[in-house]
Parts: C-alpha cells; sequence; structure tokens
C-alpha cells in the first residue's frame, strides 16, 4: 500500500470502522449500565437524591484538602485532561472534522499555544505513568488496561506533535499515522476503562443519590 | 492589492508579513561589520527567501539607492545599483526578455562583475594588437 | 555532431560571443537557480567551465505536453535556452524539427555515439494495459523506453506522470499508466514532479548535472532535495494566518480577501514537498496560494485520488452522518438486548438461590 493509499484509506473506510465501533461500544455499554436500574427503597427518603448526587459530583470532582500522593494524582491529572481538551477541541485542523460530523463550530486557539500545552500534557502523561509504577499501592493495583490506557491516549499526542513538526517521516505518513491512531483509541475506547468519559458523572451521581436519599454525607 | 489605473497591479504589504525585513537587514548590518574588520565579502540571494506580496518592495525601499548606479549588457541587461549604505550593492540580472533571473545584495566594495575580467582583458588586447599591427 | 561535444562548455560560450562578465552572470543565475548559496558561484564557475556537453535525448509519453510547455515558457537566451544550447538536445519530438523516420534515425545515432554517458529525459506516463495505446512510430511507449534506457547515464522523469503515473494513473487507470521508475530498476532515477513542474526546477537538475556531473541528493521519492526538501507548508508566507487561526472560509469572503490561510478550503501544503512558496512561478511572480487557490499537491503521487481538492486535510474523505444514527441505534438496541439478558440471568440465580462468589465481585 502506498503513502496516499494509506492516508486515503485511514480518512475514509478506516474512520468509519472506528465510529462505527465507538458509536455502538459506548452506547452498548452505557444503556447496559442503565438498565440495570436501582433497586427500590421502600424506605422514607429524609434527605434528597438529586441535591446528594449533585453535590458529591462537586466534592468529587476536587480535593483541596488531598497532599501527598493523592495530590499529585489530581493536579497531574486536571493538567493532562485539560491538556486533552484543549489540544483535542481548540487545535483549528481538529475543529473542522467535529464540523464536518456535527455541523457546529467554534474558535480556535493559535497552534504556538497547542504546540506548547501539547509538549506540557505530553511531559504530565509521563509524570502520571512514574507515579503509578513509583507508588507500591497503585503499582500492585494496576492492570494491563491501565497500561494500555495510558498508551492509546499518549499516542495521538506523539503522533499529532510529530506530524505537525513534520519529524523523521515524509508529511502524509506522518498524518496517515496520526489519524490512525485516533481509531485505534476510539476502537478501544468503549472497551477499557477509558469509557469513564461518559460514566464518571452519573457514577458520582448514583454514590450521592443513595446516600442523599438516606439523608446523609457521601 | 490596489489598481493604480494605467493597468498595473501593485501589491501593497498587508498587516501581517514573514516578517523578513528586520532579519534581513540585520544581515546586511553583520556583512558590512565583517567587510571593514577582515575585508569578507557577503552575498545574499534575495530568491531563495519566502515573501509576502510587497515585502520585497518594502526591502528595496529600505536599502535605497546610492551614489553609483550601473547597467550591464551581457546575455540580457543586468542593474547594479549601490543602496544607499555604501559597500551595500544589490544586483539585479535580467535576460534579454527583461525578466529576473537572479536577484542578490552583495556587501563588499565592489561586485566582482563590475570589474574587468582577465579573460576579456587578454581578448580585448589581441584584438587591439590585431587592429595597430 | 560528435566533435562538437568535445569542447568544453567555456568554449563552447565563449565561441557564441559570451564574455567572461556574461560567463559569471550566468553562473550567478545558475547557483541561484540550483537553489545552492551564493558562495559556491565561483566553484560553479570552475565546474561549468569544463564541462562537457551531454547529449540529452527526451521521449514524450502519455502526457499533455505541459512540462515541455514549462520549461519553454521564455524565447531567446535565458538561462533556461543557455541551457538547452549547453546541452546537445539530440532528440525531443515536440520541439525538433525533423520528423518521421529521420527523427528516428537521429535518435539513434545519437544513442550510439553517446552510449553510456546521454541522459534520458522523459515526460508521461507509460500504459501497461495495452501497450499499443501509445506508440511513437509504430514502436510502444514500453519498448521505446526500455530500449532507450539501456545506454543512459541517468534518467530524469519530468513531471508527475513520469515520476508517479500522474493524471493516467487516477482512478480507475484504465491504461494501466506506470511511471519510469515502475519499468526502470537498473539506472539512477531523478524525478521532478509536479504538474507541471516549476521550469527552473526542471532546468536546475538538469544544469546540476551539466555543472557537477553528478545526480542531486535525492529524497525517499527520488526527487532532489534541493526543490522538494521542505513542505510548501514550511515556506508558506501565509504561515502565520494558519498559526493564528485566521482561515479563509470560501473563495470571496473578507478571509480570502485578506489573504489569509487557505486549509479550510482543502490546501494540501501541509502534506506537499516542492519550491512554488519559495522558487515561485513565471520567474517569481507567484503560486497557487498566493493567487488565493489551495495547493493541490500537484508534486506528490496520487494526488488526483488524495480525497478532494477541496476538502481539508484533517477531514474524512466519506460521510459519517448515516453512520452514526445506525450505529447509534444498533448501540442503545444491543444495550437494551444485554441489559434485558442480565436481567434474566439475575433473576435465574436468584430463583436459584445460587451463592454470590468472590468471581461475581471481581467482574
Amino acid at each position: 500500500m502506498t503513502e496516499v493509499e494509506f492516508l486515503i484509506w485511514v480518512r475514509g473506510p478506516g474512520f468509519q470502522i472506528a465510529t462505527v465501533i465507538f458509536v455502538v461500544g459506548i452506547l452498548l455499554r452505557l444503556f447496559e449500565i442503565l438498565m440495570m436500574g436501582r433497586k427500590v427503597n421502600l424506605a422514607e427518603p429524609k434527605g434528597s437524591e438529586m441535591a446528594g448526587g449533585m453535590r458529591t459530583i462537586m466534592t468529587r470532582s476536587l480535593h483541596l484538602a488531598a497532599t501527598g500522593s493523592s495530590a499529585y494524582s489530581q493536579t497531574a491529572g486536571y493538567i493532562f485532561h485539560i491538556g486533552l481538551f484543549v489540544t483535542i477541541l481548540l487545535f483549528a485542523p481538529h475543529i473542522l472534522v467535529f464540523q464536518e460530523v456535527f455541523g457546529v463550530k467554534w474558535p480556535s486557539l493559535p497552534t504556538t499555544a497547542i504546540d506548547a500545552i501539547t509538549v506540557i500534557t505530553i511531559i504530565t502523561m509521563f509524570a502520571v505513568l512514574a507515579h503509578r509504577l513509583q507508588n507500591p499501592v497503585i503499582r500492585f493495583l494496576s492492570t494491563f488496561d491501565d497500561y494500555f490506557a495510558w498508551f492509546v491516549t499518549l499516542l495521538p499526542l506523539v503522533t499529532g506533535y510529530l506530524a505537525f513538526h513534520r519529524i523523521g517521516l515524509p508529511a502524509p505518513s506522518l498524518l496517515a499515522i496520526h489519524i490512525l491512531s485516533v481509531e485505534l483509541l476510539m476502537v478501544v475506547f468503549p472497551f477499557t476503562k477509558l469509557t469513564h468519559a461518559f460514566t464518571l458523572f452519573l457514577a458520582r451521581w448514583y454514590n450521592g443519590a443513595i446516600s442523599g436519599y438516606r439523608g446523609v454525607e457521601s | 492589492m490596489k489598481d493604480t489605473g494605467t493597468g498595473e497591479l501593485r501589491v501593497e504589504a498587508g498587516e501581517f508579513l514573514t516578517c523578513n525585513v528586520e532579519p534581513l537587514l540585520h544581515e546586511v548590518r553583520h556583512g558590512l561589520a565583517r567587510l571593514l574588520e577582515t575585508g569578507e565579502t557577503t552575498t545574499i540571494d534575495l530568491r531563495g527567501i519566502p515573501m509576502s506580496p510587497g515585502e520585497e518592495d518594502r526591502i528595496m525601499d529600505e536599502l535605497g539607492q546610492g551614489e553609483v548606479k550601473a547597467q550591464l549588457s551581457a546575455l540580457g541587461p543586468s542593474d547594479i545599483i549601490e543602496t544607499r549604505f555604501p559597500g551595500v550593492w544589490l544586483v539585479i540580472h535580467h535576460n534579454s526578455e527583461n525578466e529576473v533571473i537572479g536577484k542578490f545584495i552583495e556587501v563588499c566594495e565592489i561586485p566582482q562583475i563590475l570589474r574587468a575580467q582577465r579573460e576579456d582583458i587578454h581578448h580585448g588586447l589581441a584584438e587591439l594588437a590585431e587592429r595597430l599591427a | 555532431m560528435s566533435n562538437e561535444n568535445e569542447k568544453t562548455l567555456g568554449e563552447v560560450l565563449r565561441l557564441q560571443g559570451i564574455t567572461r562578465r556574461g560567463f559569471l552572470k550566468f553562473c550567478a543565475a545558475t547557483t541561484s537557480l540550483m537553489a545552492l548559496p551564493p558562495a559556491m558561484v565561483s566553484r560553479v564557475a570552475e565546474a561549468l567551465e569544463n564541462a562537457r556537453r551531454p547529449s540529452v535525448i527526451w521521449l514524450s509519453f502519455q502526457e499533455c505536453t505541459g512540462c515541455t510547455e514549462s520549461l519553454t515558457r521564455s524565447h531567446s537566451p535565458t538561462i533556461e535556452g543557455l541551457i538547452f544550447n549547453a546541452i546537445s538536445l539530440d532528440y525531443h519530438h515536440t520541439l525538433q524539427a525533423a520528423s518521421g523516420t529521420a527523427a528516428e534515425e537521429a535518435r539513434k545515432q545519437a544513442m550510439q555515439d553517446n552510449y553510456g554517458k546521454y541522459i534520458l529525459v522523459v515526460d508521461g506516463s507509460i500504459p501497461q494495459a495495452n501497450p499499443q495505446y501509445s506508440t511513437i512510430a509504430g514502436v510502444s511507449n514500453l519498448d521505446m523506453l526500455e530500449e532507450t534506457a539501456k545506454g543512459a547515464a541517468a534518467i530524469v522523469a519530468v513531471g508527475s506522470c513520469a515520476s508517479f503515473g500522474g493524471i493516467p494513473h487516477a482512478h480507475p487507470n484504465p491504461t494501466g499508466a506506470v511511471a519510469v521508475s515502475d519499468i526502470i530498476k537498473d539506472k539512477p532515477i531523478i524525478n521532478v514532479s509536479g504538474c507541471p513542474p516549476i521550469p527552473v526546477v526542471i532546468s536546475g537538475v538538469l544544469a546540476q548535472y551539466l555543472t557537477f556531473g553528478s545526480i542531486p541528493e535525492l529524497d525517499e521519492l527520488h526527487r532532489p532535495l534541493a526543490f522538494y526538501g521542505k513542505a510548501i507548508h514550511d515556506r508558506c508566507y501565509r504561515r502565520p494566518f494558519y498559526d493564528k487561526g485566521l482561515f479563509a472560509e470560501s473563495f470571496d469572503d473578507e478571509g480570502a480577501k485578506k489573504g489569509w490561510c487557505l486549509y479550510k478550503l482543502g490546501c494540501k501544503g501541509p502534506t506537499t514537498y516542492n519550491a512554488c512558496a519559495t522558487t515561485k512561478w513565471n520567474e517569481g511572480t507567484s503560486f497557487p496560494i498566493e493567487s488565493g487557490h489551495p495547493c493541490l499537491g500537484c508534486s506528490q503521487p496520487d494526488f488526483w485520488d488524495g480525497g478532494g481538492f477541496y476538502k481539508a486535510l484533517s477531514i474524512p474523505t466519506e460521510n459519517i452522518t448515516r453512520n452514526i444514527i445506525y450505529a447509534s441505534a444498533a448501540g442503545i438496541a444491543a444495550g437494551v438486548a444485554v441489559g434485558v439478558m442480565n436481567k434474566a440471568k439475575k433473576a435465574r440465580a436468584n430463583k436459584s438461590h445460587q451463592k454470590t462468589t468472590i468471581d461475581d465481585l471481581k467482574k
């Protein structure tokens, strides 16, 4: 397969396949979870479900009193998540993809800013991995899924950086590899812990709701 | 872009340029310093620099014109102009169709091409000798 | 013919009445043409002085003649013209005066006289589906190429058709068009791609061979690095607009009028390697982007099939909306189905009073 054929494939059939698997996978898991339903609690509610749920979303999202390992995880986590959102959603060529698929568009950031944020995000990703490897408890609890999810998230950042700066290979190949790495991420997304992107607020709300119903703090 | 009314289109430099003017002038400055210190000449090929429309005109305006203007007729006309900075020359080569085939800034006491060349002097001497024979 | 080629280029030019000054001007322009630094002029002068006139045979196959047109846009003595005087163009069936058997005889004679030393220039692709699709004097392109390549010192494939197959090679490629490099494997080939290539690039490559008697440094697609080493995007004067996020959204909007970046209009600058942004066209007048049109990527292989000239590089080439709708429906249905199955499984487990084990908790 020539360089051009590769690029055409990832922009064509590759993207179709990845999107279908991604959409089917995420909706399958979401609805599977929703179908589990909630056990009916016949006790009288002592507080508000909704208030408890919403408050727990907030409290579980930001721990200002965290120290040590938790503080490290939280800070690094916020940095690379924000970095991911910025590099994915505020880079002009990416916005074009969303515009093509969903018909909506929004302003972009200058490429110099995106470039710097990409580097910061990549460094933070490695910092996060280092923490996982060095902390004995986290290392003990880590499975293949944890490392794999980290890897498929890092790959588009690195390949995107190389494609933008045209380093190492001819430009069409670099672009094709970058798009392929995104398609890999999309394909494995629903079957790894990355699904947290769609389930985390649901999970936090539910935890809070259970306690809120009982009138206790969660 | 502006239509000057004479059927000629003059491009005006926009606010955003590729910013070649300042770096180029710096290079010329360093070249002049080198020329004074060691006698080393510097040549800059203007065609190797990507310039936005109107930028080249700005550079020409900055360099201005000095005391010397020479025209060479060999394989078409060439203009050798000293800019307002002595030692900084503009050498523009044209073919016989008046199309530009080379554009250089030379930082030197005198561009090599203005000097009479030894081979041509030999040739001239032989011709003169024949005439006087 | 043969004793003319014994003279050096310096001698040939002096015989044409060109002074040393004229020669120096020629060298300065040639050095600039080859994208070499001006400091190399004296080396170029020395090399050209002592160079011998190489014989050049130019074969045109499945082409539109655009490459020859591009090269011959200038008339009387120009650098391109001088280079053609400096070489001995022994065969070019668009430009030559002779035709028919006389022309073919001239070609065979030139090949014989200069065996192992002549340069073969090719423009146009070669049809493989049926060699009879393109013939010259009854000889198929394939046969003529193979025969002429045997005694060539090097082959210059001019234009995207000869370099990569070009427009005849575009889907569905009815003639089975292929590039020169798909057929000739045992000779050095220089691909001077572009549709057409910039004239000074063609001359520059010939000048390089003339001056140094060697092949310039090539990239992985066998194109001279001096002209194809940088992407258009890296030398484009509109790059500051791209970096600032200022794009033209359509061909006649405010952004287009202000000269903003053409990425959204499908510009292939980021994935195209050529000298258009620096060397430009028509003796440095302009190039497509400067004229307001996105780069087509014409010096890259298969640019005709590259996903559409007006579709930005980052956009998927096929329509995705319908598939997303179907996938959503399928996903929801599957999720609900699995959920129902899970509920049934749980009900069965409850009914048969199955104990919860550690394995269930690990799921």
